[in-house]
């Protein structure tokens, strides 16, 4: 069984914004809600650095074991997801993530929370697949068509790249040989508790 | 003439191009050396030796986004679910444990010589109303808040998680919206009680003979005992840190960072669990913990030997004042006369 992940390759990303332009398309995320954004570290000095970071899908996800009602589940590829139905909107889920996936609607009295919204690996909710209810709660599933998620398909230099973590890890190990250097798989000890080395 | 300046346009021409042509030559020619353009650049496990999170910058105007990597977090939410779950479940149950064990042992502490029918009275009835909206909303608050900590373990698996959700999100508005009367109630406690509720030399002496809760001696109290003195303190301070958290949870990121979110939720969640641990206390010994204990916030007014027990020092000042200001009329019949028609 495929387990899904996502791997920026901090040497390639130009900050060109392709990803979070994508993402924010095909899933007609609201104004002020970011599933995906891309940061850079060292702006503007010698040894600046990007990285495009979304929700990561951990193993054992923090998000997941905190919410106080349990509205995620993950799927059998590894996928965390969760249901807008239950979610209360406490925010619990965007203290524990520490990829800052978790995004709010500022919807209630007091800057309170709605439901929260985040990263789907695009791969829709708990409705059913391809609906239209689970498109204006959750966003396009292309994974029930087969394909990978939009950000990695858009991205303009191929280093976001998402698929089966044996996959892209092995894409990753081959570039890093071949151009002779790599910074890692970032955020990969965190989220996966494991390294690619390089 | 011209045809000769043609023809050395052309030789130029080739020359520059054979000069390049050369120059081009031993570039193509080396091997590709690997030159690591972001040699430079930090690294991820660089910067989490330096600090514990990764920041930079972005485009979009929300600066929390800014952070890459927060590892604490995952710290946090085992913190919340093991070390503040602990906390709560050994606070409560413990002291549910201790009271239930008391009052086996113990029992109700009566009021020696009976009741003596004449009242006199303790609390008016603003400082009543601002007790019991307090109390009201602490609560709902409570039950609201320890649905958020044990509610998915306790209840979820009764209810059902559609139910458990919707039940959740109105606890969730209850608790936001009255904190604002909790609030405020707090703060009017601090302002009505403080000048009862200084420590004292009395305070010792009471300390030192346990308050009466062992044996049946009665020491010297003024108008707040050692004891009550101690759960006023837990509701200003506790209840004060319960309250300045809780806004920093409500209105979030006004000024704290995901750090300082994180270390207001924990103060808030641990405060909390044990100001219930203390309240459960309060609770116990103002109704069936002590006779005649529960008319003083009740009625406002209290039996006189109740009030000379239990706290002798103030009961004489209450005394001496209502003999001077009645402003309660002595009863009509009281047990030793009987109408002799």
């Amino acid at each position: 069984m495929a387990r899904m992940k996502f791997l920026c390759d901090a040497d390639r990303c130009i900050e060109c914004n392709a990803c979070v332009t994508a993402c924010k398309n095909e899933h007609e995320v609201p104004w002020g809600i970011n599933r995906r954004r891309v940061v850079t570290i060292n702006d503007g000095k010698p040894g600046e650095r990007s990285v495009s970071m979304a929700c990561m899908h951990c193993t054992d996800a923090p998000c997941a074991a905190v919410c106080p009602v349990n509205c995620f589940y993950t799927t059998a590829d590894g996928v965390v997801l969760h249901s807008k139905d239950l979610c209360i909107g406490c925010g619990y889920c965007f203290y524990a993530c520490p990829f800052g996936a978790p995004q709010y609607p500022r919807v209630g009295n007091f800057g309170s929370r709605g439901k929260m919204d985040k990263c789907t690996y695009c791969a829709g909710g708990p409705e059913a697949d391809n609906t239209a209810v689970e498109y204006e709660k959750y966003g396009s599933n292309r994974l029930a068509d087969g394909k990978l998620p939009l950000c990695a398909e858009m991205c303009s230099t191929k280093s976001l790249l998402a698929g089966d973590g044996e996959i892209i890890a092995q894409i990753y190990k081959e570039r890093v040989v071949k151009r002779g250097y790599g910074s890692g798989a970032w955020g990969w000890k965190t989220a996966y508790k494991e390294t690619i080395a390089s | 003439m011209t045809r000769m300046f043609a023809r050395l346009r052309i030789v130029i021409v080739m020359a520059a191009l054979a000069a390049f042509a050369a120059m081009a030559v031993p570039a193509t020619a080396q091997q590709p050396t690997s030159v690591n353009p972001t040699a430079s650049s930090v690294k991820e496990e660089q910067l989490f030796q330096e600090l514990q999170r990764i920041q930079g910058r972005g485009t979009i105007p929300d600066k929390k986004s800014y952070v890459l990597e927060q590892p604490e977090g995952r710290n946090w939410q085992a913190f919340h679910n093991n070390g503040m779950r602990w906390l709560g479940a050994i606070a409560i149950l413990g002291m549910l444990a201790l009271l239930v064990g008391f009052y086996l042992v113990r029992g109700m502490v009566r009021i020696d010589g009976g009741r003596t029918g004449r009242t006199v009275v303790r609390f008016n009835s603003f400082e009543r109303f601002v007790h019991w909206m307090t109390a009201t909303c602490f609560i709902i608050l409570a039950l609201s808040g320890l649905n958020i900590t044990f509610g998915k373990q306790l209840l979820l698996p009764l209810i059902g998680p559609g139910t458990f959700s919707a039940w959740s999100q109105w606890a969730k508005y209850a608790h936001n919206f009255l904190s604002f009367p909790f609030t405020l109630g707090v703060v009017l406690i601090l302002l009505m009680w403080i000048a009862g509720n200084i420590p004292g030399k009395v305070d010792v002496e009471w300390i030192k003979q346990g308050g009466g809760l062992i044996g049946n001696k009665h020491p010297p109290a003024k108008r707040f005992n050692a004891g009550q003195k101690m759960i006023y303190w837990i509701v200003v301070l506790g209840g004060g840190a319960v309250a300045a958290t809780g806004y920093l949870l409500m209105f979030p990121f006004y000024g704290t960072d995901i750090a300082g979110m994180q270390f207001a939720q924990m103060i808030h969640g641990c405060f909390a669990l044990l100001f219930v641990a203390a309240m459960l206390g309060h609770i116990y010994i103002g109704t069936i913990g002590m006779e005649g204990a529960f008319e003083a916030m009740g009625t406002g007014e209290v039996d006189t030997n109740w009030a000379k027990q239990h706290h002798s020092l103030w009961a004489e000042e209450a005394l001496a004042r209502q003999k001077t200001e009645p402003t309660v009329p002595p009863p009509a019949a009281t047990p030793s006369m009987t109408p002799a028609e």
